[in-house]
């Protein structure tokens, strides 16, 4: 898709504007948060398990080359193909290829983020074959030419009236005047809808939350069963998948399964965890007869080694949207393109260019929350930083704020002069800020615009002090033993 | 104790508060002495370099540490009214000096003895009372670099719940950022807004006449809400009530209104 | 150079890696070592507290568990399931040889069909490979007497499990699956199920029966054999 994401500021402020998105935003801010916090409270190795999780991504990213590999062998031991990629449009064509192959005419698919970022459904309408979206959120937006809003709720900004609406304008063989007013009457619709897909569809198209080098196996997590479906009724499956999806083994992805669904929704586990090998056996009586797996680069291997080397410990749990007062402020879409929040507004940089989404890494005020939540302990607030670095070093941003910047730092590093300048100009605010603050002032109007601004007392607090001043003296101070 | 005896403090009072609101200046200055230590409060002292750190300028920010590190070296302890600044100095410096063979240490030197007021009191003098008197009921606010930074949580709860008079009303979402962010809550104003009056909610919902918090930038920040919303709660810095200096007009409030 | 040489050419690079084939190297290494990381106490049970725990669990994510002495309980109790949803008397059977062993027509007329999963599928029956108390966790088990489509399509799902099979955790399971898989190798799917299918897709609203089915009902088998 094509990024708005230089937007930002108007995509933000047309998403505060927007009543039913915040509504919803509401309520996630209060759901998965608390979700997730009685799921690590029920489990008292959480916090342990996420160190192990992050040590297991460590190691494969050291070990990359060689898991990659590996995995591929067992694929291909298993029956399977493996297609390296190195872009989006060698992946797209890649799957187009495959599909043309294959004869199909319908492909099903299952979330994957990955199929997003390559914007293959497109691609595949304009080649005459059929992309069906089978995540109930995916398919909604699908329907409404959307990009997921939430990398595990991609229809979180909508309300059920406008799924309603959608269903209505897209479902035209159904009667108008059924009754669609509660989101089970919708669902049941979409179930029956996707059932007739599933079982017509030729090619079954699917992302992969891990892939396990032990065993060339692709794990697929949800709750609705569609992976499932997905996979198993089409006579082909494909794969697609970024590089560094790798774990170990079965252990190794245990492991993260134990954090992955905790951090995402707050349950223990998703309903269906699925492990796919190769094609169907002789012998067994269902699943695809190929196996293909798309192994797509796009970026990554370029991010190994570099500042955001630990970005690619990301299992996509979207845990640091959940929890991230921007995110819970703007949604999803003012980031612009397919993913956001923290784990976004790190990555976008990456696969985009710094140049088109150069608010991103500065639309945070660090807080860190998303840090304590992330599952994979990646240092989010560091690597906003690292952008931010970059993009001085490169000298985007407005140049008026940058000279502001610079001179604060430029008298910062003079204590003489700094002394100087402040007594002068807390002497002056402090002659007008009579009142104790002021509802508007020049050159500040960016703080005053939205809020008051306290004024200053008319002295320094290092002045005061020097000149003996030591403030209202009262009360006394207990103190237990120091340790 | 023999002044001599007395570990010596190196009060980084933080720009915000030598500019806007001295008495929390003096406030930590009377909680380091009542606690036993020897305060000095340099005058070569500016910035902690968070602005420009913060905003991609490693290099201003680097020689503005420098400064920091020559200044405050040669005391026993660094202490600084505020998480974010002492978050700066503890967290980054070393980080900032990362691939400098030379400073790296000295950063680290400096980051170790380096405290946030409410903590260095509870954690490393064991202070638990500071026998203060406040009447009201007020919330805390836990800013975001002393949260997740410093750790920073129980320790000012524990002191202000000594405070006799004082009720403690806690919000549902008093880890949540108020969305200052520095230079944030300018470049992004829109954004900004919605957190604070998400924070000005929270603290409504408390039923608290006054929020505290031990960090000036949010203070000014929910405060400027508070009072543009016409709301009459008010907002102080932590310390004041805790050294019995909450008689100074509270942050934005005119002088003649107590 | 071909997109994977480009790739992995890139990635030795930046790792520091020499491209000459190796019989070892640390991510090989790694892999035949199965090493265990942390497991949760919390399934770290005898056998009776396991299952105790399985039902516990599996019940908390909204499926139905009832406990039958033997195998030969079971034509009954999934007789006495139907009834209980108004369902028609008609299911599809996994060909797995501890069901079709079966008597499924001494109390009941049942119609039984075996096989794989088809689109209209009311209600099916098949055997776990094993549990994981851990979570109350299914795992199923591809291959010819457990097609995977019998899982996913209907909306009712019954499933016998044998209480012997329950474990603590999935990496016991993992460690019997690949004694019988042999190293490095799989069934084509292996399948935990954890309570029925779910989406909270609109407006957060949690729902039951997505895609998959909108009822798991567990039958623990307590008694080996059959």
């Amino acid at each position: 898709m094509q990024p708005t994401t230089p937007n930002f500021k108007q995509n933000a402020r047309d998403a505060i504007a927007n009543d039913p998105l915040q509504a919803a935003l509401g309520k996630l801010a209060v759901g998965f948060p608390m979700r997730r916090l009685e799921a690590a409270a029920r489990l008292p190795e959480f916090e342990n398990l996420r160190d192990q999780a992050r040590d297991i991504k460590t190691h494969v990213l050291e070990n990359l080359d060689y898991y990659l590999e590996a995995y591929e062998q067992k694929v291909v031991e298993s029956g399977g193909h493996v297609h390296w990629c190195r872009d989006a449009e060698e992946a797209r064509e890649t799957i187009l290829e495959i599909c043309q192959k294959a004869g199909a005419k319908t492909v099903t698919k299952s979330k994957s983020m990955i199929s997003e970022e390559i914007a293959v459904n497109k691609y595949l309408e304009e080649n005459g074959i059929e992309p069906v979206e089978t995540d109930l959120g995916e398919y909604i937006i699908q329907l409404r030419k959307e990009p997921p809003s939430h990398i595990i709720a991609p229809a979180i900004h909508l309300s059920k009236e406008q799924v309603a609406e959608t269903f209505r304008n897209a479902h035209i063989d159904l009667a108008a005047d059924r009754d669609l007013d509660e989101p089970r009457s919708l669902l049941e619709e979409a179930r029956a809808k996707l059932r007739e897909k599933f079982l017509g569809a030729d090619v079954g198209l699917t992302g992969a939350n891990m892939l396990i080098a032990e065993t060339g196996t692709n794990v697929l997590v949800t709750n609705e069963g569609n992976a499932d479906l997905t996979n198993n009724l089409p006579r082909v499956h494909v794969v697609i998948a970024s590089i560094e999806k790798i774990v170990p083994t079965l252990e190794d992805a245990s492991t993260i399964l134990r954090v992955l669904a905790r951090s995402a929704t707050g349950q223990d586990i998703s309903v269906y965890t699925t492990f796919c090998t190769g094609p169907r056996r002789p012998e067994d009586l269902d699943g695809p007869e190929e196996y293909h797996v798309v192994l797509l680069d796009n970026g990554r291997s370029e991010m190994i080694g570099s500042e955001f080397h630990e970005m690619l410990r990301c299992i996509r749990c979207g845990a640091c949207l959940n929890h991230c007062p921007i995110y819970k402020s703007v949604g999803g879409h003012a980031y612009g393109w397919v993913y956001s929040g923290p784990m976004g507004a790190v990555l976008i940089p990456n696969l985009i260019g710094m140049e088109e989404a150069q608010h991103l890494p500065n639309a945070s005020t660090l807080c860190g929350k998303c840090e304590s939540v992330c599952p994979m302990r990646i240092p989010l607030p560091k690597m906003l930083r690292k952008w931010r670095e970059r993009q001085f070093r490169a000298h985007t941003g407005a140049p008026s704020a940058r000279w502001a910047l610079r001179g604060w730092a430029w008298l910062a590093k003079r204590p003489g002069l700094y002394r100087w300048a402040m007594n002068v100009g807390v002497a002056v605010l402090g002659q007008f800020g009579g009142r104790g603050r002021f509802r508007s002032l020049p050159l500040a109007s960016g703080w005053t615009s939205k809020r008051d601004l306290a004024a200053p007392a008319g002295d320094t607090f290092i002045n005061q002090f020097h000149k003996g001043a030591r403030g209202d003296q009262s009360g006394a101070l207990m103190r237990k033993k120091v340790h | 104790m023999s002044d001599t005896a007395k570990p010596t403090v190196g009060l980084f009072a933080t720009c915000l508060v030598d500019l806007m609101r001295p008495v929390v200046g003096f406030a930590a200055v009377k909680l380091l002495e009542d606690a036993g230590c020897r305060v000095d409060v340099p005058v070569a002292q500016t910035c902690c370099g968070q602005p420009a750190y913060n905003s991609g300028d490693k290099t201003d920010a680097q020689d503005i540490a420098k400064s920091v590190i020559e200044t405050f070296e040669g005391f026993d302890y660094v202490v600084a009214p505020s998480g974010s600044c002492a978050g700066m100095i503890k967290d980054h410096y070393p980080e900032a000096f990362e691939d400098d063979t030379e400073w790296r240490p000295r950063a680290q030197a400096l980051a170790a003895k380096t405290y946030e007021l409410m903590s260095f009191l509870a954690d490393v003098r064991g202070v638990t009372s500071t026998g203060a008197a406040f009447e009201g009921t007020v919330t805390y606010h836990d800013s975001c670099s002393g949260l997740r930074e410093l750790g920073i949580k129980d320790q000012p709860r524990a002191l202000l719940s000594t405070v006799s008079g004082l009720h403690i009303s806690e919000g549902k979402e008093t880890e949540t950022c108020c969305g200052f962010g520095g230079l944030f809550c300018v470049k992004y104003p829109d954004i900004s807004e919605k957190m604070v009056d998400a924070k000005v909610d929270d603290i409504v919902a408390t039923g608290a006449d006054t929020v505290l918090a031990g960090d000036l930038g949010c203070l000014m920040n929910i405060a400027g809400r508070l009072q543009r919303r016409g709301l009459s709660i008010k907002a102080r810095h932590a310390a004041e009530v805790l050294a019995g200096m909450s008689a100074a007009p509270a942050i934005g409030e005119p002088a003649d209104e107590e | 150079m071909s997109a994977r040489e480009e790739i992995l050419g890139r990635l030795r690079g930046k790792l520091g890696h020499s491209d000459a084939p190796n019989a070892s190297n640390p991510a090989l290494d790694h892999i035949q070592e199965h090493h265990k990381n942390l497991i949760p106490k919390r399934g770290d049970l005898d056998k009776a507290q396991r299952v105790d725990l399985f039902v516990q669990e599996a019940t908390r994510v909204n499926a139905t568990v009832v406990r039958v002495a033997t195998l030969e309980d079971v034509p009954d109790q999934v007789s006495a399931y139907l009834r209980e949803h108004q369902l028609p008397a008609k299911i599809k059977i996994a060909p797995h040889e501890s069901l079709k062993s079966l008597n499924w027509q001494a109390k009941t007329s049942l119609m039984v069909d075996e096989g794989r999963g088809a689109g209209d599928d009311g209600v099916s029956v098949s055997v776990a490979y094993g549990g994981v108390a851990e979570t109350g966790t299914l795992v199923m088990s591809s291959g010819p007497q457990s097609p995977t489509s019998l899982n996913f399509l209907p909306l009712d799902h019954i499933v016998v499990l044998q209480a012997a099979d329950i474990a603590g955790d999935y990496e016991t399971v993992w460690e019997r699956i690949r004694n019988k898989a042999g190293p490095g190798k799989l069934p084509r799917t292996v399948n935990w199920i954890t309570g029925p299918s779910r989406t909270a897709d609109i407006e957060q609203t949690l729902l039951l029966g997505a895609h998959g089915p909108q009822r798991l009902h567990i039958l623990i088998v307590d008694q080996p054999g059959g």
